[in-house]
């Protein structure tokens, strides 16, 4: 039988150059007489040793990482084919510590077989949750939900069953379950890995919220920066109505759930959801004002149920194992688990799902083991650039909703930046401003002048530092959505744990 | 991509429109296509989606990817977001327009390569990252993408 060679083709591993690896690795097994089968998975979301190579043994999937092509022949002269030792090996992938003290809910069969593979992903226990769901009426389904706890995973922490029962309230022809795949926030990449790993997770979220809300049609909204994302989507779409887990009649339930894929314009606001509605409808993505709140009045103005990648993705999980399961984890206000993502100037930078309730140290230190550097860290960024840069004095802060509202930061996306000690931290509240006034839509006026003269002053040599606080609070009170009121947050935070930065130039000298 | 050809844009905001998608599903499929939405897809635009020219217009201005302008036949997208600017994507930048002469957005004179900014591509553990003509690129550094540069057909 031909030994098992896992490559990832998820859009990093192509760009560290996956498919060289595999194309090498084809190559030197005819040459060597070695038969071998190469699976292109998804990312195990260990990215620091990307490309993962991973090889099917009698013991397990041993793992080495990261391989590049001039490895390969090294490689086979170690039998890696039956888990020989190398200076790449990282053991048994499932040993491996980054990997094993996870506690993987979402990214649990992500990177296990090819993303388009429909019998392998049913195989690992796809499709349970939406077995069980077609079994329940809609409130039953939204009673597990709330009893999960689960709040919307993709920056502002809505209670999800609220939008889910006010969608399903709601008396209208025509509903739908819209799926915020607008990744915007740098350093963030766990909707990337799940669309490229695991779409099927997606898909069969999408169908229980279809199922929940009374919506027959879902949409992807995913941003044009994930090509790929979208195409491994389209794919999983056509393999996943070929297998009746999608479409009409699904299973043989009655029941009816469609899904298309919608590409973005580059436009960062468009992660707003009434931006993003709007959007959809093809004008440009001008944010809406709400009251009404989209549940109600939302795409073509019928009830829409807009949630983020993860949020949907939890769902199958909660209604196979129950919703109780997924409270035990986490902390009262923060239930169930985060992939959280590390990146910027650290060591092992990847996807780190855990129970909110780690600390900052904890997952920056012991987990990301320091910059990459090795130079000293000076801060991080939680929450993507609306987020708060903090000091290393505040990373005994735990990462869960209360505690990091508290110091007035945010979860948001549960992505961490790391940034070591070169780091002016004038220029990231400059940046601050600047990226908002690049994305502003201009709806409102606090955004879309705040946003120009903020980064016009944090410019001077010695800032008006009083003026720069009064436009912050304009900002902060007076803004229509998030883009305008958070952008003071990295700002302020920049501000107030960093002033050294903010000195004035020449005094500075 | 191809050359801007009438009877293609025509038919492409035909296909956009009998499949019910909106006007920006049309402006994709137009970039896609030609690289750039031209002056004469302005008029089948208003009249298959029936919009106004300020309407269509101000769809085409807003978002980044869609423009008016052909770009260059290389493209080169660095991203400037946070991640990145953590492993040096600001002297990067710095570095491709001096060694270009480009600044973000604009294409040079002999129509070879557009310098665009992008923000954030989802490689954020291996910054600084870049799509060149489309292909995905990580760990950047100045040799690295003096490299890429040279390597680019004229």
């Amino acid at each position: 039988m031909s030994t098992r060679i896992y490559i990832p083709a998820d859009t990093l591993a192509l760009a560290l150059g996956a498919d060289e690896l595999a194309r090498t690795i084809t190559d030197e097994a005819r040459a060597r007489g070695e038969d071998i089968k190469i699976i292109r998975n998804g990312s195990r979301g260990l990215c620091w040793a990307e490309p993962l190579l991973e090889v099917q043994t009698d013991t397990g999937r041993m793992a080495y990482g990261p391989v590049g092509a001039n490895d390969v022949a090294g490689l086979f002269d170690a039998d890696f084919l039956h888990g020989g030792a190398h200076e790449k090996s990282l053991g048994l992938v499932d040993d491996i510590p980054y990997l094993k003290t996870q506690t993987r809910q979402i990214f649990k069969t992500c990177g296990l077989y090819a993303p388009d593979d429909i019998d392998a992903y049913a195989a690992h226990g796809g499709f349970a949750g939406l077995r069980a769901a077609l079994a329940l009426d809609a409130q039953r389904i939204i009673d597990e939900i709330e009893v999960a706890g689960l709040r919307g995973r993709g920056g502002a922490a809505f209670p999800a069953s609220i939008k889910w029962r006010t969608v399903l309230s709601a008396k209208a022809p025509r509903k739908y379950v819209v799926c915020n795949a607008d990744e915007g926030d740098s350093g963030t990449f766990a909707d990337r890995l799940i669309m490229e790993g695991d779409p099927f997770l997606l898909i069969e979220g999408m169908v229980i919220a279809g199922l929940g809300t009374g919506a027959d049609t879902g949409i992807i909204y995913v941003r044009s920066e994930y090509p790929l994302a979208a195409d491994i989507l389209n794919a999983a779409i056509t393999a996943a109505k070929d297998a009746n887990w999608l479409g009409k009649n699904i299973q043989k339930s009655g029941k009816s759930f469609e899904i298309e894929v919608f590409v973005g314009g580059g436009s960062y606001v468009c992660g707003e959801e009434t931006a993003l509605l709007e959007s959809l409808e093809g004008k440009p993505g001008i944010v809406r004002a709400k009251p009404p709140v989209p549940a109600l009045h939302g795409l073509y103005g019928k009830p829409t149920l807009i949630n983020n990648v993860i949020t949907l993705c939890a769902a199958p999980g909660i209604l196979a194992q129950g919703g109780a399961h997924h409270k035990a984890l986490g902390s009262p206000d923060s239930a169930g688990t985060m992939p959280f993502q590390l990146s910027g100037d650290v060591k092992y930078g990847g996807i780190y799902e855990a129970p909110f309730g780690l600390s900052l140290r904890t997952l920056i230190e012991d987990i990301g083991g320091g910059t990459r550097s090795g130079k000293p860290i000076k801060a991080v960024q939680i929450g993507g650039p609306l987020g708060a840069y903090l000091p290393p004095a505040l990373f005994d802060t735990k990462l869960a909703y209360e505690a990091m509202t508290a110091i007035g930061a945010g979860v948001g996306h549960g992505g961490i930046i790391v940034f070591n000690e070169d780091t002016d931290m004038r220029a990231q509240a400059r940046y601050a401003f600047a990226f908002c006034a690049h994305e502003s839509c201009g709806k409102c006026t606090p955004c879309r002048i705040g946003a120009v003269r903020g980064a016009e002053l944090l410019a001077k040599d010695a800032p008006d530092m009083a003026l720069v606080e009064d436009l912050c609070a304009v900002m902060a009170d007076g803004s229509a959505c998030a883009m305008g009121s958070m952008t003071p947050i990295p700002v302020r935070t920049a501000m107030t744990h960093f002033a050294d930065d903010f000195a004035p130039k020449d005094a500075a000298q | 991509m191809t050359r801007w050809n009438e009877e293609k844009c025509r038919a492409l905001i035909e296909e956009t429109c009998a499949k019910g998608q909106p006007l920006t599903a049309a402006l994709r499929a137009l970039v896609d296509a030609f690289g750039y939405i031209d002056d004469a897809a302005l008029a089948p635009l208003m009249q298959g989606f029936a919009r106004s020219r300020a309407e269509v217009r101000s769809a085409i201005a807003y978002y980044d990817d869609f423009s008016m302008r052909p770009p260059g036949r290389h493209s080169i997208r660095l991203c400037q977001a946070e991640a990145c600017q953590a492993a040096g994507a600001r002297a990067l930048t710095a570095h491709a327009c001096a060694k270009t002469g480009l600044q973000p957005g604009q294409t040079s004179a002999d129509g070879a390569l557009t310098l665009h900014n992008v923000y954030c591509l989802g490689l954020c553990t291996h910054g600084p990252a870049a799509l060149i003509d489309g292909k995905p690129v990580a760990e950047l550094d100045e040799d690295k993408l003096d490299a890429h540069l040279a390597g680019l057909e004229p």
